[in-house]
């Protein structure tokens, strides 16, 4: 007897199963079309997706960021299965170990202070996962959760790390161009869009200089963010793809078998963690820069509620899930202001609702989707035998 | 480090960590007890603990008024036991409502536990926004000019417009014991008491020992087991509002997250005692809150909660089983 209920199925469902005849060449033709248009995205500003009384070009920095969290949250919730309730403690060292390399103690230019705030993060996540990650999974997710709220509370009472107030002046990465005070500078200047008429017109009133990174423009930024979202993509792609992988998934879907089949799964568990961690830990710098200070207030633990929110409402375990679920979380609240005092209340009812009538997420992973459908297969072949007899 | 604060001031930390000890147990013996039987972690008994804290502060403001008064433990005796019921009943429902709402759809499909902790996360999510986003629910109505006492500001801590003032009884050391820090402890044993008797002497209580033992088995036996966990959850409702009550007369304030930081510590207690085990609950929270005491007392007040997370990590590290080992079904009748 099983009351297994089926989970909902939503349209877009078989999108993926559209491109399956088609040449490589089509296929990467139509995804550096759409890349393209994701990078113009705030140039274009097309109606309806903009953002009033927000600058739009904000928005979609944090959509992107929130995007590459939710990309390294899903290697460690998604690929190896461990609930990680204190992530932000992750974005919290990149951010303050950038803010102390080129602010607060020393004045490191923004690109050498990003590779030693990946590598702190990671040493942070090897630090807090080698002890425990032996312990069960359920257990797991409060001591994460208690990790992060430490490091937040270190970072509110530690003189040196700028305790309460925080760290000022983070700079800039560097422009390329000149880079005057005021909104001249860069190579050149892209104008936006502006829909009020039909057709659109140029708008030169507002416009991105090319790569000037300041304060009140941040459509570069936006750009930076989106290019580090796509090298983690490949990376992502080609870790899931291997041997390590593989790995992750044996050690999710049954530990002790995985272990029987000689899979180092404590090793492997780690491994996703550090580089969780240190995806983490490059959002958290890339906001620190864009944002110039931080203070422990920004590192909440409702945060990593949220991130945790955008891996499972997307659908943990798939990448491009994890992007949906990411630029939802961060979209939403912006696009709809007056609902921004009701995100939270609304992503705990998504997550119950969604645990409960489809538990994959929005965009289950593919594997998730081939059971789905052999799982109706097999249903609609019953309902016929009951027929017959 | 400030070693020679912590000796001189022991018998004051020491007491006013019982006191708050016993609070972090009876919200502990939710935890426990549904990770007992469902092996569940019920992320959303904060929230339950923090419903039973508002409960107790809205008697005060409907029956006092929010004219703010000073009074002693005598004279607001009837005020108190009315409002302990408030939030005991309040919280029952809350958690009665979670299991209902949360957990059952879950439980009846079978579903993988990190699933379950997913679900229980959202109702914890839900629950404390819903409190803090009560007076635009109010608005909804039409009713904030009403209800503004109670709604308005709703993220901002509120507070029992009734303080109670402790009246110091008698000394030990050089820390006068106050009746409040006496009621505190005194209530909290004997409901602790008043549940140890329940588990291992009535037929609701085998049952519950039979359902964490061998859910199966108990099935089979004839044990309605949907009953069982609503029991179970309204007796960790129960006692959450119990909590909340204390809480509320020792603290005096609460807020919509209120519930987060006690129930990651009543959660410590759980798994420092030996989760799944009542006694292991009580010696639990009594222990952090005197370790969590006199952590704040060696290493500053801001390091409190640090001192309550480590502890937690390192339970975990290295008895992960806690002090009296975890079994609700072992309890011996």
């Amino acid at each position: 007897m099983n009351g297994a209920r089926p989970s909902i199925k939503l349209p877009w469902d078989r999108v993926g199963g559209l491109f399956i005849g088609w040449p490589k060449w089509a296929r990467w033709l139509v995804g550096a079309l759409v890349v393209i248009l994701i990078y113009f995205l705030p140039i274009i500003r097309p109606p309806l997706i903009t953002t009033p009384g927000t600058d739009f070009g904000g928005v979609m920095f944090s959509c992107a960021i929130f995007a590459l969290v939710a990309v390294g949250l899903n290697i460690v919730i998604g690929y190896a299965g461990l609930l990680d309730l204190g992530y932000v403690g992750f974005y919290a060292a990149g951010a303050y170990t950038t803010g102390v390399l080129t602010s607060e103690h020393w004045h490191w230019p923004f690109f050498f202070a990003l590779p030693v705030a990946i590598a702190v993060t990671m040493v942070t996540g090897v630090i807090l996962g080698a002890p425990t990650l032996r312990v069960r999974g359920d257990y797991l997710a409060i001591v994460t959760m208690g990790f992060g709220e430490i490091i937040r509370l270190v970072v509110t009472n530690v003189g040196w790390l700028g305790a309460a107030s925080g760290i000022k002046d983070i700079p800039q990465p560097p422009s390329i161009g000149p880079n005057p005070i005021g909104p001249t500078g860069g190579l050149f200047e892209i104008p936006h869009l502006d829909w009020s008429t039909f057709p659109p017109s140029l708008d030169y009133d507002h416009s991105t200089r090319f790569l000037k990174f300041g304060v009140l423009d941040a459509v570069p930024y936006y750009w930076l963010v989106l290019t580090a979202l796509i090298l983690v993509l490949i990376a992502d792609r080609l870790v899931k793809a291997s041997r390590v992988g593989r790995a992750w998934e044996a050690t999710r879907e049954d530990e002790d078998a995985a272990e029987l089949m000689g899979v180092s799964t404590f090793k492997y568990k780690l491994l996703a963690f550090a580089l969780g961690a240190a995806i983490g830990g490059l959002s958290g710098a890339l906001y620190a820069s864009r944002q110039g200070y931080i203070n422990p207030l920004t590192f909440q633990l409702v945060l990593s509620m949220l991130f945790v929110a955008a891996v499972i409402v997307g659908g943990a375990g798939n990448r491009w899930g994890a992007i949906a679920g990411g630029v939802l979380v961060a979209y939403l609240p912006e696009r709809f202001r007056s609902f921004s005092d009701w995100r939270y209340l609304v992503f705990g009812l998504a997550l119950m609702v969604l645990t409960i009538y489809r538990p994959q997420g929005l965009l289950p992973p593919r594997r998730t989707r081939r059971v789905m459908q052999a799982e109706e297969e097999i249903e609609e072949l019953e309902g016929v035998g009951a027929d017959v007899a | 480090m400030h070693f020679d604060f912590l000796f001189q001031h022991i018998f004051e930390l020491t007491i006013t960590g019982l006191a708050l000890g016993a609070i972090y147990a009876l919200v502990a013996l939710g935890y426990t007890m549904v990770y007992g039987i469902l092996q569940l972690i019920n992320f959303a008994h904060s929230e339950v603990f923090m419903f039973g804290t508002f409960a107790f502060a809205w008697v005060f403001v409907f029956i006092h008024g929010t004219t703010s008064a000073s009074q002693g433990l005598g004279s607001t005796i009837g005020l108190l036991i009315l409002a302990l019921v408030a939030a005991m009943l309040t919280s029952a429902a809350v958690a009665l409502l979670i299991e209902r709402v949360a957990y059952r759809p879950l439980l009846k499909k079978d579903a993988p536990k990190l699933i379950a902790l997913i679900s229980a996360i959202g109702a914890s999510f839900t629950l404390s926004e819903l409190m803090g986003v009560r007076d635009k629910v109010a608005a909804w109505f039409g009713l904030e000019d009403n209800l503004s006492n109670y709604v308005s500001n709703a993220r901002d801590i509120y507070a029992n417009p009734v303080t109670i003032n402790p009246k110091g009884l008698f000394t030990i050391g050089d820390y006068t014991v106050t009746d409040v820090d006496l009621v505190v402890i005194g209530a909290a044993l004997a409901m602790m008491l008043a549940l140890d008797i329940f588990v291992r002497r009535t037929r609701f209580g085998r049952g519950i020992r039979a359902v964490a033992q061998d859910p199966e088995s108990a099935l089979l036996m004839g044990v309605n087991s949907t009953r069982i966990i609503q029991i179970t959850f309204l007796i960790g409702g129960l006692m959450a509002g119990a909590a909340a009550a204390l809480y509320m007369l020792k603290i005096g304030t609460t807020r919509q997250n209120a519930g987060f930081i006690l129930g990651v510590k009543a959660f410590t207690a759980a798994v420092l005692g030996g989760i799944g085990n009542l006694r292991g609950a009580l010696l639990g929270g009594l222990l952090l809150g005197v370790v969590e005491n006199w952590g704040s007392a060696v290493f500053g007040t801001q390091w409190k909660d640090v001192v309550a997370f480590v502890l937690l990590v390192l339970i975990l590290l290295v008895r992960p089983s806690g002090l009296l080992g975890e079994a609700l079904g072992k309890a011996r009748a």
